[in-house]
């Protein structure tokens, strides 16, 4: 048998904790008797009494700690003391009491809940670029909700994103689904093998909606951001979006989404298609086919086409989609005064309202919009409505200091009731959009609007066509049947798809001008 | 091959959700896990000092940091802190003459003092003999014939309004580690005494008899018994439900079973050692200052840690907080002194107190004290708390500390070590104050002691020092 005798200076444990330890180290494989303890005149005589007492022991103080191990013969002297020591340091962990365990920061919630692997960071713009920083630099992936994030920021939280390989999604994004979970704003669709990337909120809940009601489903969808294919971003989580999905088994054709982006971008963006080894579709809201079709990419002209294309080529090649049925829009017009020519849209979503808006752009050119992207045809926020009006309520100068209209729908039901006084609109468009994040009873909350313009429309002698979309799926909490049958019940014309919902605007301010 | 991508398509999402509560809900229903923070703007949203955090948190400053702030409190947690004398304060304090006198918190005039500090002060000049009377203290301390300076630039602590004058007894306590001397005063037990702004005869009296008779027999006692190792004491005294600022009462049993030898041995007589006994027994605050002298021994040697973010010093002079860092000695950092929140006496209401006084945050700044309620369930209704509180104010205040000091233990949290090393970055980030358990003065000079409670420091003492670490260190 041996023995080993440490003295740790100037290390205090009380009394109890070391008998507690002394009777843990007895009990280590390969120990034959341990003791720890202070070196008080009282532990030394029993050590002296053992026969354990080594001059170095015997000039240990009060204040200092004696180890002292006699083991086997043979043992691993230096490894037994490190595995006493450990027991000094050993606790269980601290009881939870009456208050559960809360974080401030992300780094102690990083550092609590270890399997933790993305952060959602909602927080004002001025201080989201540090959050997502503080969730990057603990090799969390991140997606900003919050907008008003300078690009700066945003392109040095992509680059150092990147560089860790670690998925930036937003700032000023909305929507994303991951391992079948929708974040933010998303919809509650079937896991499948379609991967989406889009630099558009509601577009990107517009395709998975879309390609649910296709049957297909959803591997993962990344939203990039609505600023990732700007000159200044340079589309770094998109392509980096389109590497993981292209790299991921369960991804079977790649679908990207935006509303239209800087050339450069654009052509580096197209420059991975031919390295996704994959089919990737392309819906770039107003976007050309040459482009696309020449880098191998499969365009889309509408989100109803984006999301039929990427099931046909990842998932079922007889998928359809059944035609609206034109004899609608004739029978409307016909019941139209020869005053009214004009279609209102009334958006939530910026992406169903870009499609509308281009869509009736192929016909008229007196399209008016906060969101137009020529300047001499844009509407400002508070200036009444004119020719083709397309308002997106959900853009920021609608937005600041309150709520997103998919929330709170104050600003829009006002503007139902408004629009409905004025004799040259032959048709009112809205989107209903459902799903986590959104209102609980968007339909609902709009009946009360939709009756009063109904109303104000028909004292004037006039018939005012209402169409709505209701963007969700059956598994949405409401369910998209209840929905569509509260607009029905309410005499408003029911589309199928944004896309469609463009076509129908389209037609009647076609139709409408001729008559 | 694996990256962070396929690691996340392949594993089950686990959420840290900043910011909004509702996407928490959500995910629930989802069936993923999530985790919501209790987040606030950080630094308070004030733009500089947030950029200032934002500078000591790029990952080579903070790199740097770190191995700063390991070394602060590396010295702070092997300080030892040993009782090895009392003396008069004109014989051991540094820099003190007979004119000299000391007080709490960051430096002040006169003519700024509150009404507890003048009131001590001008007890102070009386009992000093350097007037006749207190209208006569009043002008003698406005004459500028008074040296005034902190109590932390003379390498002492003073609890509330700290006034030392040369012919008062105090402790000297040495770090045998690291070699420096921290001293105090001694406690005047009661509550109508010169440190909380009384400062009539019979206040003068004993201060004239701790002079003439407590000090030199507790400095002879010291004689006898040999250096006394406080840190073991302050353990010892944690393990026994103090927290050694508001609840004093194992520890001054302990401290005063370390003495009782050598007390009965000095040359005093058996009526003047009964007067000693009888006055250590009459209040449990006896061992009060003495837990703060080992704060301020052990803290004083983590000043100078170049690159440090650790605070070393916490301490109010009844108008201004004020604090000191590792990094940037010397420096002050300031901001108002705060309310106290806490049960009164009898016949005292809120509006009669006067602001937070006194260095004895210097225990809140080593880790006991309100860092330490949790030992000390007895006093969470002194500050109006339950006992799951007292176990919370730990926890929180281990989020805006840099280690667990293994030498004095919480039974109650399965033995975590003190929360140690107060660093300034953390306190920004999480928006967390430090918790400081203290007594209340009464505002007006020539009363004293009215309560008790809890206090915090206000922020932007600590938002100006980050401002001036970004300066220096990032």
């Amino acid at each position: 048998m041996s023995i080993t005798a440490v003295v740790k200076k100037n290390t205090y444990f009380d009394s109890v904790s070391l008998m507690s330890i002394s009777t843990r180290a007895n009990q280590l494989p390969g120990v034959v008797q341990a003791f720890v303890a202070m070196g008080t005149e009282m532990n030394k005589g029993v050590l002296g009494s053992l026969g354990l007492l080594t001059a170095d022991l015997e000039a240990a103080g009060t204040g200092d700690l004696m180890i002292v191990v006699e083991a086997d013969e043979g043992a691993d002297h230096t490894e037994l003391l490190t595995e006493v020591e450990a027991l000094l340091t050993q606790k269980a962990p601290a009881s939870g009491g009456e208050n559960a365990v809360t974080y401030r920061t992300v780094d102690s919630a990083a550092s609590g809940t270890p399997g933790a692997n993305l952060a959602i960071v909602a927080v004002n713009g001025a201080y989201a670029g540090r959050e997502a920083r503080k969730a990057l630099e603990n090799g969390l992936h991140v997606m900003v909700f919050s907008d008003n994030v300078p690009v700066e920021e945003e392109v040095a939280l992509k680059q150092l994103a990147h560089s860790k390989g670690l998925f930036m999604m937003g700032p000023d994004c909305g929507t994303a689904i991951i391992n079948n979970v929708a974040l933010c704003f998303g919809n509650a669709v079937r896991p499948g093998t379609v991967g989406v990337v889009a630099a558009s909120g509601t577009g990107a809940q517009e395709v998975s909606v879309r390609i649910h009601a296709l049957g297909a489903g959803i591997s993962q969808l990344i939203g990039t951001g609505g600023r990732d294919l700007s000159e200044e971003v340079g589309g770094i989580m998109m392509i980096d979006g389109i590497r993981a999905l292209a790299a991921d088994p369960g991804t079977s054709v790649i679908l990207l989404v935006s509303k239209p982006p800087a050339k450069a971008v654009e052509s580096k963006v197209l420059d991975e298609i031919a390295k996704a080894g994959k089919p990737v579709v392309v819906y770039f809201v107003g976007g050309t086919e040459e482009a696309v079709v020449a880098a191998g990419g499969h365009f889309a002209a509408s989100t109803q086409d984006a999301a039929l294309q990427a099931v046909r080529l990842g998932v079922d090649a007889e998928a359809s989609v059944e035609e609206p049925d034109p004899k609608r829009v004739d029978e409307l017009v016909a019941r139209l005064t020869p005053e009214q020519r004009y279609v209102r849209g009334l958006f939530c979503g910026g992406t169903l309202c870009d499609e509308s808006m281009y869509a009736v752009l192929d016909v008229s050119d007196n399209v008016w919009s906060n969101i137009q992207k020529n300047p001499e045809r844009q509407l400002p926020a508070g200036s009444a409505s004119t020719g083709h009006t397309f308002l997106d309520f959900g853009d920021d100068e609608f937005t600041n200091g309150r709520p997103h209209p998919m929330i709170d729908p104050s600003l829009r039901l006002a503007r139902l009731v408004e629009e409905a006084k004025d004799p040259e609109v032959a048709l009112i468009v809205m989107d209903f959009v459902l799903g986590f994040g959104a209102h609980e009873d968007p339909v609902g909350v709009t009946l009360p609007a939709i009756a009063q313009a109904k109303k104000t429309a028909s004292d004037a002698g006039r018939h005012l066509e209402i169409v709505g979309y209701v963007l969700g799926t059956d598994r949405d909490t409401p369910g998209l049947d209840e929905q569509v049958a509260a607009l029905d019940a309410a005499g408003v014309t029911v589309t199928r798809s944004s896309t469609e919902t463009g076509t129908f605007a389209r037609e009647t301010a076609r139709k409408a001008h001729r008559a | 091959m694996s990256t962070p991508a396929t690691s996340l398509f392949s594993s089950d999402l686990s959420v840290i959700n900043v910011g909004l509560a509702m996407f928490d809900r959500d995910i629930t229903a989802q069936g993923a896990q999530v985790t919501t923070l209790d987040w606030t703007p950080p630094a308070g949203g004030n733009p500089e000092a947030l950029a200032a955090l934002d500078a000591l948190e790029a990952p080579e400053v903070a790199e740097r940091i770190a191995a700063a702030n390991a070394e602060a409190v590396e010295r702070i947690m092997s300080a030892r802190p040993m009782l090895i004398g009392y003396g008069r304060a004109l014989d051991v304090v540094p820099g003190m003459t007979p004119t000299t006198i000391l007080h709490s918190g960051p430096p002040i005039t006169w003519d700024r003092m509150n009404g507890p500090m003048k009131g001590a002060v001008t007890g102070a000049i009386v009992f000093e003999g350097l007037a006749k009377d207190l209208d006569e203290a009043a002008e003698v301390a406005a004459s500028g014939q008074i040296t005034f300076k902190p109590c932390h630039e003379a390498d002492s602590v003073g609890s509330m309004a700290g006034v030392t004058s040369a012919s008062m007894y105090v402790h000297i306590v040495k770090n045998e580690t690291h070699g420096n001397v921290a001293y105090t005063n001694l406690s005047e037990q009661m509550a109508k005494i010169l440190r909380m702004g009384a400062n009539d005869q019979s206040v003068i009296d004993r201060l004239v008899w701790m002079r003439d008779v407590f000090g030199p027999m507790l400095k002879e006692a010291v004689e006898f018994t040999g250096p006394i190792d406080l840190r073991l004491l302050l353990s010892q005294a944690i393990h026994m439900g103090d927290e050694c600022h508001n609840r004093n009462g194992a520890g001054t049993l302990l401290l005063f079973q370390a003495l009782a030898p050598g007390l009965l041995q000095s040359s005093f007589t058996t009526a003047q050692k009964k007067e000693v006994f009888d006055f250590v027994a009459s209040s449990d605050y006896f061992s009060g200052p003495t837990w703060m002298a080992v704060a301020k021994a052990a803290l004083d040697a983590a000043n100078g840690v170049e690159n440090s973010t650790v605070v070393t010093t916490m301490a109010r002079n009844g108008v201004e907080f004020g604090i000191r860092v590792a990094g940037l000695p010397g420096q002050w950092f300031t901001g108002p002194a705060q309310k106290v929140v806490g049960p009164m006496f009898a016949g005292y209401k809120p509006e009669d107190s006067g602001l937070d006084i006194g260095d004895s945050a210097i225990t809140e700044t080593y880790g006991f004290g309100g860092f330490a309620m949790s030992a000390a369930p007895a006093i969470v209704a002194l500050v109006g708390g339950t006992v799951a509180e007292a176990m919370g104010y730990t926890r929180d205040m281990g989020e805006i500390t840099t280690a667990e000091n293994p030498n004095v233990t919480i039974p109650a949290l399965n033995f975590q070590g003190l929360p140690t090393g107060i660093d300034v970055r953390k306190v920004l980030a999480t928006g967390i104050l430090p918790i400081i358990n203290t007594a209340i003065a009464h505002k007006d000079a020539g009363i004293g002691m009215i309560g008790a409670g809890i206090t915090h420091p206000p922020a932007t003492a600590f938002e100006q020092a980050a401002v001036a670490l970004a300066r220096t260190v990032a």
